[in-house]
């Protein structure tokens, strides 16, 4: 068999002492298109982060074309043949498509000046070659998704690479330009390049790779060729794993619904998603990232517009804004900490308060800071927050601890429901153990939990009642024993039919 | 605990570098010359520094929230030039002097909190940049006052007015007076009320501000609205000073000066962080430079020179900080 175009051996990361990729043995072949697929946080990105030179291995070795290589920067992997597509463009927006190509290796002419003559044909004729309809003038914030991703392997091709990484490239596709993604795919295949696509979809995988590899938890669990290996097996693969006893097991019964959502919808995010909480029930919402789960929880706290009804305690509780909805009893931990969730730069107190503050106020707007540290210091107790002083920062404190911050943050002002964003992103597991006790406990207490997460374990530790999203709407509901992992996942990835057969 | 000690003491400089800095400062000056440890030559520093140091406390509150404001000094002409033309026409109008002057102030507080919530409300509601909306505002107001006056000036026509520019009860500068009076409270709006720590929520991160349903917009707004009513106090006093309004003069350069004291003062050009005694130490420290280059004999037109290199300065420090 031919020396294949890369070859990693044990390939090894560890963040902090914490292995994300565990000695992973990988090739990729000339004329191949190799599918990574793998639960959140299973490895993939880390994976391919280090091939495109953004990561370096803790340990292992990478071959290239049967000799060692070992990438410093992505700009050691692009000169190796090596180019990755990210999931996020990297696009410079108020730049011409032809600007974008060369940036940062543009062609000069003898004199020292910008050869654009020649970048332009050679971009014009790349960008015809992979059938785009796009000029090579263009500004790129005037393209769709799908032009601008061309453009990103437009990029790959300029530098001549023979191994072109994709990082779920049809997130923000329509059917239609997804075909024509995996034409231009099969093209480069035929021209002998080699290509690795990273995506959570069985079906795509099936349909444009020749062979799979399926990671959990750092480690390569499965290697097949394309033609043995079918979607509900793939998602058997993925998720396969037992569960570990850190859910609360004693769980209270539900008492009456106090959150009912009918038919709200959010133009571009989610359609006519409908369903109730009652007190004491916790109720997930599973499904794969961009399937809209997020926004439907903005949308109930009055975060992005919507139609439909929202109520609460059978009280119309529709918001314009975070502060209807807080005044109506909802409660909302954001998925982003650091982007709308907490301020690290204010002490520990006055995070706790900050949806609250109205509370703390004595004489119109004067805050009782006695008061407001007394509440503070039982949070503290309350939710064993290692902090020694809470007028210090919020960022002299662990991830798990500020996670915790937040999470009293949004109690704080007592919701009738909480809606918990992906809850333990980014904790560790004894971090973790303790939110699900708290979020047990508080259902215990009469609240409504909606808890949102894309790690299913959680979903089927913690929940009542899940329902499952996909691609903005309501899939399907489970409840009791229905709740599976292989059934999130078949509604999830819409292959429920396969996954009632299999 | 060597790690939180050595955080104490970073934490201590910083809310001290700006007072350290004016002391050290006040000790050069006292050096170079015996005629700066003067009360009188103490008091007119700080009368000096008074008027744009009341623009300033504003100015502390829009750069904490994330903004800023170039109009200032605009609008004081503007509103100047409205107060003295109320004054004139109440005196006109037979009215008594004391009455005459109440209504030149309410005048000019109210036009400067109209005109501030102008600037708040391009802000907020219209979704334009504060740099551009207050661009904008500040050719706007300096036009339209220069038109009124066509270029010249208004003139006072009560001798009360004039009067209270220089008045200085118990040996203090009305304006300082004022100056530290405005400081005390909205210190304490500052740092102990729900809308001080709104306001520094919102410059830290406003999307966090917003999912932690704090209303935004109400509390920028807030901060543009206040600029201008301190801008009014600010323009009756200068105004009184001169017992006059000059269209192409007046306020000419307080935009630069309200937003060096507040940087000076140790506020985060970022937002999110600042007290307000930093500012007024800030304008203070500002008043002390120009008086010492005054006093060494150094031209006055290399003293924008020195002002630029302690702001510059000042930034450079923060940024070393961070």
């Amino acid at each position: 068999m031919a020396t294949p175009l890369v070859r990693a051996r044990a390939l090894r990361k560890e963040f902090a002492g914490h292995a994300v990729l565990r000695d992973v043995d990988v090739e990729m072949r000339r004329g191949e298109i190799l599918g990574v697929i793998g639960e959140n946080g299973a490895g993939k990105s880390t994976l391919v982060k280090i091939l495109a030179g953004i990561h370096r291995p803790t340990s292992g070795t990478l071959e290239i074309d049967g000799r060692p290589a070992s990438f410093h920067s992505p700009a050691d992997a692009r000169r190796a043949g090596v180019s990755l597509v990210p999931q996020e463009f990297n696009l410079a927006p108020d730049l011409s498509v032809e600007e974008n190509v060369f940036l940062g290796a543009e062609v000069l002419t003898g004199r020292r000046t910008l050869d654009r003559t020649g970048m332009r044909a050679r971009t014009a004729a790349l960008l015809a070659e992979l059938g785009a309809n796009v000029s090579a003038d263009e500004r790129i914030d005037r393209l769709s998704a799908a032009q601008k991703q061309l453009v990103e392997v437009c990029k790959a091709l300029a530098f001549e690479a023979s191994l072109l990484i994709l990082d779920e490239p049809t997130t923000m596709l329509t059917r239609r330009e997804i075909d024509r993604l995996f034409a231009v795919m099969r093209a480069l295949r035929e021209r002998g390049m080699a290509l690795v696509y990273v995506s959570h979809k069985l079906a795509e995988v099936k349909a444009v790779c020749d062979r799979v590899i399926v990671l959990k938890d750092g480690e390569l669990v499965r290697e097949s060729a394309i033609a043995d290996i079918e979607p509900p097996e793939m998602a058997r693969a993925m998720v396969g794993r037992e569960l570990k006893e850190i859910y609360p097991t004693e769980r209270g019964s539900a008492g009456d619904v106090v959150l009912e959502v009918r038919g709200l919808s959010s133009p571009g995010a989610f359609h006519d998603v409908s369903f109730t909480a009652r007190a004491g029930e916790i109720v997930g919402f599973a499904g794969l990232v961009g399937a809209g789960r997020t926004e439907l929880a903005e949308a109930i706290m009055g975060l992005r517009p919507a139609s439909g009804t929202v109520h609460v305690g059978g009280v119309d509780a529709r918001s314009r804004n975070a502060r209807e909805a807080v005044r109506r009893g909802l409660g909302y931990l954001s998925e982003d900490r650091a982007g709308t969730g907490v301020l690290p730069g204010f002490p520990i107190a006055e995070n706790v308060t900050l949806v609250s503050l109205r509370d703390y106020c004595r004489l119109g707007p004067v805050v009782d800071r006695r008061r407001e540290s007394e509440k503070a210091r039982t949070w503290r107790e309350r939710f064993g927050i290692k902090a020694p002083d809470l007028d210090a920062p919020l960022e002299s404190l662990s991830g798990g601890n500020q996670q915790k911050v937040s999470l009293a943050k949004t109690l704080d002002p007592a919701p009738r429901v909480v809606i918990v964003d992906e809850p333990t992103r980014g904790v560790d597991v004894a971090a973790k153990q303790e939110i699900y006790r708290f979020l047990a406990d508080l259902a215990a207490h009469g609240a409504a939990i909606v808890l949102v997460s894309s790690e299913l374990e959680e979903i089927i530790g913690m929940c009542d009642r899940v329902l499952v999203m996909r691609e903005g709407r309501v899939a399907g509901e489970l409840a009791g024993d229905a709740v599976g992992e292989r059934e999130i996942m078949y509604l999830a990835t819409g292959l429920q039919t396969a996954g009632a057969t299999a | 605990m060597n790690g939180t000690m050595a955080a104490l003491r970073r934490l201590e400089w910083e809310r001290h570098a700006a007072l350290v800095a004016l002391l050290v400062l006040s000790v050069a000056s006292a050096l170079l010359s015996p005629f700066f440890l003067q009360w009188q030559n103490l008091l007119n520093i700080v009368r000096q520094v008074s008027y744009t140091g009341i623009i300033a406390l504003g100015m502390t509150y829009i750069i904490v929230s994330g903004g800023i404001d170039l109009s200032v000094g605009s609008m004081a002409a503007l509103v100047g030039s409205l107060a003295v033309l109320a004054l004139d026409a109440a005196v006109g109008a037979g009215w008594g002097e004391g009455a005459a002057v109440t209504v030149a102030v309410a005048c000019a507080v109210v036009a400067g909190l109209v005109c501030g919530l102008a600037n708040g409300l391009l802000v907020t509601k219209g979704r334009i940049a504060p740099f551009i909306v207050t661009l904008g505002t500040m050719a706007i107001f300096r036009s339209v006052s220069l038109y009124m006056a066509n270029a010249g000036e208004f003139r006072s026509d009560s001798s009360l007015f004039g009067e209270l520019g220089s008045a200085a009860p118990l040996g203090v500068p009305l304006p300082a007076i004022v100056l530290v009076a405005l400081a005390a409270a909205l210190s304490f709006v500052f740092h102990r009320t729900r809308y001080g720590r709104y306001t520094r929520a919102v410059g830290s991160n406003a999307r966090v501000a917003r999912y932690s349903a704090i209303d935004v917009d109400a509390t920028r707004l807030a901060a543009y609205t206040l600029t201008g009513l301190l801008v009014g106090i600010s323009a009756a006093l200068i105004a009184m000073r001169f017992n006059s309004v000059g269209s192409s003069t007046l306020g000419i350069n307080y935009e630069l000066d309200a937003i060096a004291a507040v940087i000076i003062g140790g506020t985060a050009m970022t937002g999110g962080r600042g007290t307000i005694w930093g500012t007024v130490i800030g304008a203070i420290t500002l008043g002390v430079i120009n008086n010492m280059l005054n006093m060494v004999g150094i031209s006055p037109y290399l003293q924008g020179t020195v002002k630029g290199l302690v702001i510059i300065g000042a930034v450079f420090i923060q940024r070393q900080r961070q």
